[in-house]
């Protein structure tokens, strides 16, 4: 039975432009202009949705963001789904699908809804009660959980669209256009202020734009002639920028503001393509103006979740806006004048209004007189006591209020009626405001929260500021623009407001049924199905804070985040515990005010771009010649370099073999390197490295240790004196910035009368290693004119040399323990100096060698890599390096904790080599060590750090920290295992050349 | 998100800086002499003050420069900012 009600050509309906679309795979009609919302209520279909708990029957309630209803999955089955969304905020294009959610099988028919009548077992906390006990009943649980529960579907394929990010600066910005948002933009714009005015949705002007009340006057026009004359204007201003489909989701403190910028939501699916579909503007303003307007509060009252119930400024959008009628019997329910203002617009529009049920006991107001004379029924003092009508309101019963309002007396009226527009007065939309960290303060006599201590450069004017009439909202914001924008004039000096509204309120948060509470369904919170019955219930229960009634009832929790119920929850908790609204505090609203998606979250930072990464000069040979590469901080290194179909281990056993038996080359641009310069350089490397500095000769290198101040290694790495205040530090690859930083800190703020100064020059250079008893007459060839003697050129030296004529330094140092050199060249010639040595090397069959193989090398001579065999709790003295801790130096960073209590324990884990009897088993790095097999639990003595097969040696090798280890050397250990023990053995953590005889082979 | 106002580049975003705990703890000179304990009160001991706070910052992705804030860290709200080396403002 599908009904047309549309009432009347809407100026912002185009109905020239019938625009069809499909709802839980119907195919209905609406117009462009419409929203999903507006065009299933043109098609008479109002049960959209179940509620998450009790899968009760739900419709559409509001016209705005805050709609906890419905929610609905928008074209399911593609990639371009998207959960949760509001159908008050979809505009509909041709060939829009859109699905309800959390029912199953139908919205028509849901298994679910079985929980509403089993509800007596469903009270606030249900789920912690129940679910909870026995522990092992758990895994059952959660399959039911799971399976009746979930809202909406995430997409399963990528996401196709573009989103985008952009920093905005403004000197000020305006939250709202509404009719305050308009005038406060405007006036900014106008006296030379960059002005960026942002709204959520797609037209300007708020409710005030299909405001027709003829009581209501602003320079004698109707304050929607009036507004969109000054709308109008807006097209001839400099200096603003307006934003529509934006929504502010974030005000964070400092004026720092998100918001997202729909771009092609609203469009049909072949228009998408190519486009960027959100934009979230990251906006940094001198001066906020929040405009937010107010959310109309709903009444709580028995069944108050029907489909057909809405808010009475919803149905007044829909009839003046849309031009849709949402019912063809319509009932007001107020506790104020607004209802009165939708019924006289339903009304002018010929649509029937049966009854307004008013809980005050009578207003004189002229909008209430003209509502009499117009012959709709008003029931004083009354109330409604119950709804029915399962899947569509049918009928309400409505009783006479007690004086004090706690109960109803009299006999019960039965009114029939489609659909009830409910009017609870006004909640200030002051969630932006607190998120920004501004305090509210509760004003008693209007029963709200407003604006009180702002902690940044911004005012709340309008509905958001507590004015909701019209005459006082230009004046109010005629002060406050003056005084906050120190303008002496604005467009509101001279503007006349004719009014005739009231603002009397008669404030019932619980209004009263004939049944008693327990046998009632009051909701509070729609989309998260709690009562008023469960808010009492966490009370009775001993919760006090509201922020554990909330979570204990999960009241505020839906996607959105209680909107509509919070104040009630508020004010039943301030009731029941007989203490005033302002003593209980508010709770937080926490961004964002509406959700986000991760697409405008993570902007262009998706596939590669995720995170940056850097290759070295040499990276395009690597390519070329196949290898496999490993990430190392944010940088792409060679990890090896598989040929013919080799395995990881194959190629690394080659690789490894290859270096120490002839010659081998690795990529070491990636080492972190500082330039340092300056008078006091020797004394600054005094001071940071553990061994001392002063007396190394120029054009000589330096292995150091740099510890942290709680004594335990930071860093490692070979430090160049170049000349006399000249040195050049390397660090580890992942290390690099942190030791640049650190090093800056000291000199900048311990030590700053040192004559020192640090460059990072890590991407300035190129470094080839070249390793291997080979190594010499490779770089002879290179460099034939070069005197590579080792009396010239000895191990831990530098030289200056040219290759051609590229400048290039040659250090003779060794992290593998083979002859070698490592080649530095300016970076554009890294991969030219790479391919040279490669050619030179050919006769001695060069080979490449990667990260793995570099790593085996060093634990065949026990040297150890920072980060990998340390974890930040291990000293030089841990690491059996003592040799290299001066004793003799007064002072260096961490040396001072080398002598506390602690790090002097005889009893710390320590570095000790780890051979397997069996020397075939390698270790799995991480593996714990135990000295007994028997025990239980078993001590664990430390565990393995380093652990290969050492081809050189034909054995498996491993480093390991291990409890006391210094003393243990020969003792036997176990490593157990999932499916066995292996027996190993305590020895020195230098396994290959001990005497280091191949560094000057 | 903080906007802090280095004092050698001016105003700049908080993601340009970061934090590098309270102030005006000098390293002792003459660490040697110190006890056990007092060491670990150098090394270890931090305030957190709910409040007016003195902490290090550096604009790590500017100018490098290390600098000095004080924050009330109950409502995030600068008080002074001013270099290495000069004295605290007084209140
Ligand atoms: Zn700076």
């Amino acid at each position: 039975m599908t009904k047309n009600l549309r009432v009347k050509s809407s100026e912002y309906i185009d109905e020239t432009n019938r625009i069809s679309f499909k709802f839980n795979g119907k195919t209905y009609h609406g117009f462009k202009g419409d929203t999903l919302a507006s065009a299933l209520l043109a098609n008479d279909v109002h049960l959209v949705g179940r509620s998450f708990k009790y899968h009760r029957p739900r419709g559409i309630m509001t016209s705005g963001s805050e709609e906890p209803n419905a929610i609905v999955q928008v074209n399911p089955g593609t990639n371009r789904t998207e959960p949760n969304v509001r159908a008050t905020e979809v505009e509909i294009y041709e060939g829009l699908e859109a699905s309800s959610q959390n029912c199953w099988p139908s919205v028509e028919f849901d298994i679910g809804g079985i929980n509403n009548f089993l509800s007596p077992f469903f009270p606030a906390g249900f789920y912690y009660k129940t679910f909870m006990w026995p522990a092992s009943f758990w895994e059952k649980y959660e399959f039911f959980i799971r399976h009746s529960a979930g809202l909406g579907k995430s997409p399963t394929t990528s996401d196709p669209d573009i989103y985008d990010h952009r920093n905005v600066h403004c000197d000020v910005l305006v939250v709202g256009a509404g009719i305050s948002g308009i005038m406060a933009a405007k006036n900014a714009a106008k006296n030379n202020f960059k002005t960026l005015l942002i709204e959520e949705k797609n037209e300007l002007g708020g409710s005030t734009i299909y405001e027709n009340n003829q009581f209501n006057k602003i320079d004698n026009k109707t304050p929607s002639e009036w507004l969109k004359k000054e709308i109008e204007e807006l097209k001839n201003i400099q200096n603003l920028e307006i934003k529509t489909r934006t929504s502010v989701a974030a005000y964070h403190q400092y004026n720092y503001l998100l918001a997202r910028e729909n771009l092609t939501d609203h469009l049909e699916a072949k228009n998408k393509t190519n486009k960027i579909r959100q934009r979230l503007l990251k906006i940094r303003a001198k001066k906020v103006i929040l405009a937010t307007g107010a959310l109309e509060r709903p009444l709580i009252f028995n069944n108050n979740d029907r489909p057909g119930i809405m808010l009475s400024s919803a149905v007044k959008k829909y009839s003046e806006f849309y031009g849709v009628a949402c019912g063809s019997k319509n009932v007001f329910f107020t506790n104020n004048d607004s209802a009165y203002e939708s019924a006289l617009s339903l009304y002018n529009k010929g649509i029937n209004v049966q009854a307004i049920i008013d809980i005050r006991e009578q207003s004189e107001s002229k909008i209430v007189k003209k509502v009499k004379e117009a012959g709709i029924k008003i029931y004083w003092s009354h109330t409604i006591v119950d709804t029915s009508g399962y899947k569509r309101l049918n009928s309400l019963s409505i009783m006479k209020l007690s004086n004090d309002g706690t109960s109803v007396t009299g006999s019960k009226i039965s009114i029939s009626c489609d659909c009830l527009g409910v009017a609870g007065g006004w909640t200030p939309a002051v969630h932006l405001y607190t998120q920004s960290g501004s305090k509210l303060k509760f004003d008693e006599e209007k029963q709200i929260f407003l604006p009180n201590q702002n902690t940044s450069e911004q005012i709340s004017v309008g509905s958001c500021g507590g004015d909701f009439k019209i005459d006082e909202i230009i004046k109010n914001l005629n002060h406050k623009l003056k005084d906050n924008l120190n303008i002496k004039e604005t467009d509101l000096d001279n503007i006349k407001v004719e009014i005739d509204q009231e603002n009397s309120k008669r404030n019932i948060w619980l209004l009263p049924s004939d049944k008693p509470l327990g046998k009632t369904k009051p909701f509070v919170d729609y989309q998260n199905d709690a009562t008023a019955k469960d808010i009492k219930l966490a009370l009775r229960e001993g919760f006090r804070s509201i922020e554990h009634v909330k979570r204990y009832t999960t009241t505020g929790m839906g996607t959105d985040q209680g909107k509509l119920g919070n104040m009630h929850a508020l004010g039943i908790i301030a009731d029941t515990a007989g203490v005033k609204m302002g003593e209980l505090g508010t709770t937080t609203f926490r961004p964002p005010y509406t959700p986000l998606t991760f697409g405008a979250i993570v902007g262009r930072n998706v596939g590669k771009f995720f995170d940056i990464f850097r290759r070295t000069p040499m990276n395009n040979w690597h390519v070329e010649n196949k290898a496999e590469f490993e990430n190392v901080g944010q940088w792409k290194r060679a990890w090896y370099y598989p040929i013919n179909g080799e395995t990881m281990h194959q190629a690394v056993q080659r690789e490894s073999k290859a270096a120490r038996e002839s010659a081998g080359i690795l990529d070491a641009s990636t080492l972190g390197k500082i330039d340092i310069q300056g008078s006091d350089a020797s004394e600054f490397l005094n001071r940071v490295y553990t061994n001392a500095w002063s007396k190394l000769a120029i054009g000589k290198c330096r292995y150091g240790l740099m510890l942290n101040e709680d004594g335990m290694v930071y860093d490692d790495g070979v430090t160049t004196r170049l000349g006399e205040n000249h040195y050049i530090m390397t660090t580890t690859t992942g290390g690099a910035a942190n030791v640049l930083g650190k090093l800056e800190d000291y000199l900048q703020t311990e030590w700053p009368e040192l004559d020192v100064y640090l460059t990072s020059v890590t991407d300035h250079y190129a470094t080839a290693s070249l390793c291997g008893p080979n190594s010499k007459k490779i770089l002879k060839k290179i460099i034939p004119d070069l005197d590579l003697s080792d009396e010239s050129f000895p191990h831990m030296s530098f030289k200056e040399a040219k290759i051609g004529n590229v400048q290039c330094r040659i250090m003779r140092i060794s992290f593998t323990g083979e002859h070698s050199y490592e080649i530095n060249v300016q970076a554009s010639y890294g991969k030219d100096l790479w391919e040279k040595c490669i050619e030179a090397g050919q006769e001695f069959k060069i080979t490449p060698y990667g990260t793995e193989t570099m790593h085996l090398l060093r634990a065949e001579k026990g040297f150890i890599i920072v980060g990998q065999d340390t974890d930040g709790t291990m000293t030089p003295i841990d690491l059996q390096m003592d040799w290299i801790v001066s004793k003799k130096k007064y002072d260096f960073i961490g040396k001072r904790s080398l002598y506390r209590s602690d790090t002097m324990r005889e009893d710390r884990k320590q570095l000790v080599g780890l051979l397997t009897d069996d020397p075939n088993i390698v270790l799995e790095e991480g593996a714990q060590i135990v000295s007994e097999l028997n025990q239980n639990p078993v001590e664990m003595l430390g565990h393995v750090t380093s652990s290969y097969f050492s081809p050189n040696l034909n054995k498996s090798i491993a480093l390991a920290v291990v409890r006391g280890g210094k003393d243990m050397m020969g003792k036997k250990l176990f490593v157990p295992m999932e499916n066995k023990n292996i027996n190993v053995t305590i020895a020195s953590p230098v396994f290959y050349d001990e005497k280091n005889e191949r560094l000057n082979a | 998100m903080f906007l802090i106002n280095c004092p050698y580049c001016g105003e700049r975003d908080q993601q340009e800086f970061k934090a590098g705990g309270e102030a005006h703890i000098e390293r002792p000179k003459q660490p040697t002499e110190l006890s056990d304990d007092e060491w670990a009160e150098y090394l270890f001991m931090r305030k957190n003050i709910k409040g007016i706070q003195f902490e290090r910052w550096n604009h790590a992705h500017g100018c490098r420069k290390w600098f000095n804030m004080v924050r009330d860290t109950s409502n995030d709200e600068i008080k002074a900012i001013y270099k290495m080396g000069e004295k605290p403002p007084t209140q």
